[in-house]
């Protein structure tokens, strides 16, 4: 079980919950299940079958992509946060 | 580089200094050291950047005397933009976001830019989107466009990471914050050059929900310039923990900075935490002036202070 915070913009999709606890072994599994429970996520989170480009994924802090990504194992009670890809400042 | 007389601000561009922070250091086998980037005539480490946009664009034959400049900036481009503009007799314009800080836009007005406000809620890609529209609305612009000008990490490859790579024999990490990605892309690229063993780290903020308004995830942006493959480490780094590098900067080696370096001080020592021993190089962006007026400084609740404002 980890907790999985969810940004504004998928709010809706989640009953305008800020954090949800979601269920698995690795991140993918979590995300899964998380799109097994609010289907419409899965458009929003997914472009063909991957992780979309403008998604990032931190787990414990670290963006999932510079880990194993969606392969990433998680132990219970860590933090997912899901983030939309920002210009960053400049 | 000798700089008993230069003949332009644009001369003393880059040449920033490297100093260790051995107060901060976690162990003592391993030593710390960071690009003081505020150095830079305007005070951070855009002016690199500013210069070698313009420059490349000159010499390709883009940009002809007199043409407008157009550029989406959170402040610190748009600063040394205005200076590079001034002195080579282009107009500029910025798209800025209009929840920055005050002291940014004082700045670029002072500097004789204009401002067009970007929706506050939309932070930075707002600006990006906003800029993208104005510049196809009117050809007459050039809009050097930071995430995506090669010049950009080209910049950081030739200056910042070269200039690293000339004073020290080994460097184990790399550590910088994320905007456009310049300086990690360039500046990392060099320093693989010379130490192949390199970790590359990206120091990131985490922005306030009051600054996410995207309608949806695919209104997303990934700066073309920014290959998210040749990081080593991406780490989100909250405003709560920015604030506690910067004091912490402040306090232990009397480096006052601005808030992007303190998620580097952050991200470096939490990377420092993990090593035996080795050589961590940061490279602190800007200095603290442009964000004197925040409350942060003294307040303790930090978070819900920043939450509405974009900071780097």
């Amino acid at each position: 079980m980890a907790a999985v915070r969810i940004p504004p913009t998928l709010r809706a999709e989640v009953g305008g919950l800020r954090e949800l606890d979601a269920r698995g072994e690795t991140v993918g599994a979590l995300i899964d299940d998380l799109v097994e429970r609010y289907p419409p996520l899965a458009g929003q989170l997914y472009a063909d079958g991957e992780l979309a480009s403008f998604v990032n994924v931190y787990l414990g802090g670290e963006d999932i992509r510079t880990l194993d990504g969606l392969d990433t194992p998680v132990d219970h009670g860590e933090t997912v946060i899901l983030l939309p890809a920002m210009a960053g400042g400049a | 580089m000798t700089r008993a007389l230069a003949p332009s601000l644009l001369d003393l561009i880059g040449s920033t200094p490297l100093v260790e922070l051995p107060r901060l250091s976690p162990k003592p086998a391993v030593r710390l050291y960071a690009k003081l980037e505020g150095q830079n005539p305007t005070g951070s480490i855009k002016d690199r950047v500013a210069k070698a946009m313009i420059e490349a664009a000159e010499a390709s034959g883009e940009l002809e005397p007199g043409r407008p400049l157009l550029e989406p900036t959170s402040g610190n481009t748009g600063i040394s933009l205005a200076l590079v503009a001034k002195l080579r007799g282009y107009p500029l314009t910025c798209v800025m976001p209009a929840n920055v800080t005050e002291e940014r836009r004082r700045l670029l007005a002072l500097y004789g830019a204009q401002i067009v406000d970007s929706p506050p809620e939309e932070g930075s890609n707002g600006a990006v989107r906003l800029a993208l529209e104005l510049a196809e609305r009117d050809p007459s612009f050039f809009m050097p466009f930071q995430y995506a000008n090669t010049a950009n990490p080209q910049a950081h490859f030739d200056g910042t990471g070269a200039e690293i790579a000339a004073v020290l024999d080994r460097v184990d990490v790399l550590v910088a914050g994320l905007g456009t990605g310049g300086t990690l892309m360039g500046a990392g690229a060099r320093l693989r050059e010379s130490f192949p063993e390199l970790v590359v780290a990206a120091a990131e903020p985490l922005p306030g929900d009051e600054v996410m308004g995207l309608r949806s995830l695919a209104d997303g942006y990934v700066p073309p310039i920014l290959d998210v493959s040749r990081l080593d480490r991406k780490l989100l780094v909250s405003n709560s923990e920015s604030v506690a590098g910067l004091r912490l900067l402040l306090e232990r080696e009397g480096i006052f900075a601005g808030v992007s370096s303190g998620a580097v001080i952050h991200a470096t020592l939490r990377l420092a935490e993990e090593l035996d021993e080795g050589i961590v190089v940061c490279v602190l962006a800007d200095g603290g002036w442009k964000y004197l007026s925040a409350a942060f400084w003294e307040s303790d609740d930090v978070g819900a202070a920043m939450e509405r404002s974009v900071w780097w």
